[in-house]
């Protein structure tokens, strides 16, 4: 069963498949029907403004929380009936706060392991070597030190740790870099890749931040107030949006504006029409950032629903 | 080997890592020496003071109930506290990403609860040995009847303790959800004061409770045969003991995993990180 790292001709069912997923508490709707697919191997970014349900979509995906209707499968799975041998195939990088002070990350590391043992298999071994996974993170110099005494980035390196101890075939991660220094954020950009290429992990991760989406993800998804607004890569997303150029110019001391896709067409006009009256031209290639906020924008400007992070 | 069967090993050596850190750590040990000195204190001070009529010594009489009080104290308030702080610090939600997670929390839980009762209990049971005389009137055949009281106790108690670990919403509130009633408990069940000086409807309350029981039978086995005139209808009731504690660990025993389960369900990325807001708004 080699994996494809080609997205689009796998053989094996995709890692995950979601259909018309929605989720509402009362009458607060967070997903709308949200369909998409991660195939084996494949780095997929979920990328949104806070609210839009990035973070219950993914809770849904780990069986952490129950969809209100449509349907979920994880490896082949439906995560509400999942068993703890689908489990053993998943890793989750939690948020972690203040758990397990006292222990020391070799020594917590060493016990969650112990977990994943009865699911080795010659193909597939698990856990992680302890030893291996802490060189991996980059935690060898803290590894004896008391997980209290972490600072905030070395704390996200543990918790990564303890997403990957199973060895699994699927990553989730929410937020993985949130309060990461920008040392820490490319050392992680580097641990993904590593494992998208050589470990043929697949990832699925939020992030609000775009950059981040751009540099780590095969495929971006931008959810928006509970629905799904754009679905592709990077360069596919900014070629979606209307008019991926923008073209700006002088007239008679008066400044214009247009969008097109037709650039040069465009502009040859322009010169035709306006000759030596024209001063001050500019073309501009949308970037994804123009691309993301014109998504996002567009859709929270429809009469909007609340935004508010939601608790439980 | 069944994965279940590991996850079990796991919580065991979690449990035992977790004993470990705790002996070590200066908080904890700032917290048995605190109650083994208060308590010690208040028996010394009052060494020389007979109880009743039978001429038992106050340390000697006391001695049985303060052991039943600190053992339900510590099998309740104890997983009651860990279990919500660890709902909220994420333990928990580590554990339910885990493959047969919950078995070994819960494992590792009562490991290390059990565990943290020898150094309680001990700190007071020791020195008292070495600083009163006939603590321990039964002989051999009290020591064991102690042993056995002690494990019937924690079945009857540990599992209530986890029951308001898991419905507590904060760990703020384990305070009034659950020290409250326990020391109010344990004020009306004759371990800290005798049960005759209460109102009657208030004794025949604390004897639906286990407190009063692990009491009785704990005195049944430290004190002389004499002593039962000290106790409610001169008698140790011995059969109505061992019922009532054992009525309270088969309901334990079988509440509580449904009620943790409850609890495990709920639990999510989510959750974890309200409380966290919460408790920083606390701090703040």
């Amino acid at each position: 069963m080699a994996a494809s790292p080609v997205p689009h001709d796998t053989v094996d069912p995709p890692a995950v498949r979601v259909r018309d997923l929605r989720m509402s508490y009362g009458d607060h709707q967070v997903l709308t029907g949200v369909d998409f697919d991660v195939h084996r191997g494949e780095v997929v970014c979920l990328l949104g403004p806070n609210g839009a349900g990035k973070t219950t979509t993914i809770e849904v995906l780990e069986g952490f929380r129950l969809p209100s209707a449509g349907t979920v499968e994880v490896l082949g799975v439906d995560p509400a009936t999942g068993d703890d041998a689908w489990r053993a195939r998943i890793g989750v990088v939690l948020q972690s706060w203040r758990d397990h002070p006292r222990w020391t990350p070799r020594r917590l590391l060493a016990y969650l392991a112990g977990y994943y043992e009865p699911y080795s298999t010659p193909a597939h071994p698990r856990p992680w070597d302890v030893e291996d996974l802490l060189v991996i993170v980059g935690l060898t110099e803290e590894a004896d030190r008391k997980i209290a005494t972490l600072s905030g980035g070395r704390r996200r390196r543990l918790d990564v740790a303890v997403g990957l101890i199973g060895r699994p075939e699927l990553l989730f991660l929410d937020e993985p870099t949130a309060g990461f220094d920008p040392q820490a954020r490319r050392d992680f950009h580097d641990l993904v890749h590593r494992l998208s290429d050589l470990e043929g992990t697949s990832i699925l991760l939020t992030t609000h931040d775009l950059g981040e989406a751009e540099r780590l993800a095969d495929r971006i998804i931008i959810l928006a107030d509970g629905r799904i607004v754009a679905d592709g890569s990077a360069e596919q997303l900014t070629r979606q949006v209307a008019g991926t150029s923008e073209v700006r110019w002088c007239r008679d001391g008066e400044h214009f504006v247009h969008a097109t896709d037709e650039v040069v067409p465009f502009v040859r006009q322009l010169l035709a029409q306006h000759g030596d009256e024209l001063t001050d031209l500019e073309v501009r290639r949308a970037d994804l950032e123009d691309t993301y906020i014109a998504m996002v924008q567009r859709f929270e400007s429809r009469p909007r629903r609340h935004l508010a992070e939601v608790a439980r | 080997m069944s994965a279940s069967r590991q996850a079990v090993r796991q919580g065991l050596r979690r449990g035992w890592t977790e004993f470990v850190q705790s002996l070590r750590s200066p908080q904890d040990q700032g917290f048995y020496l605190f109650t083994g000195v208060v308590t010690l204190g208040v028996l010394w001070i009052n060494r020389d003071n007979e109880v009743g009529t039978t001429g038992l010594a106050y340390p000697t009489f006391a001695l049985p109930s303060v052991l039943a009080a600190l053992l339900v104290f510590g099998v309740v308030i104890g997983p009651a506290y860990s279990l919500a702080m660890e709902r909220e610090d994420g333990t928990l939600l580590r554990h339910k990403a885990l493959p047969h997670g919950m078995e070994g929390y819960v494992t590792g839980q009562l490991t290390l609860q059990s565990l943290s009762l020898a150094p309680s209990l001990l700190i007071v049971l020791l020195p008292s040995l070495l600083l009163f005389d006939g603590v321990m009137q039964g002989g051999a055949g009290g020591w064991l009847a102690v042993l056995g009281l002690v494990v019937l106790g924690m079945l009857a108690t540990m599992p209530w303790g986890m029951v308001l670990g898991s419905v507590v919403p904060g760990v703020q509130k384990v305070g009034t959800w659950g020290m409250l009633p326990v020391i109010l408990l344990m004020a009306t069940s004759g371990v800290l004061v005798p049960i005759q000086a209460m109102w009657g409807w208030v004794q025949a309350v604390a004897q639906v409770f286990p407190v009063y029981w692990l009491g009785l039978g704990m005195r049944s086995a430290f004190l002389p045969p004499e002593a039962v005139v000290n106790e409610l209808g001169d008698s140790w009731r011995t059969g109505p003991m061992l019922l009532v504690l054992g009525a309270w660990a088969v309901a334990g025993l079988v509440v509580a995993p449904r009620v943790l389960r409850r609890m495990a369900r709920k639990q999510s990325g989510s959750t974890v990180e309200a409380a966290r807001e919460t408790a920083l708004q606390w701090v703040r």
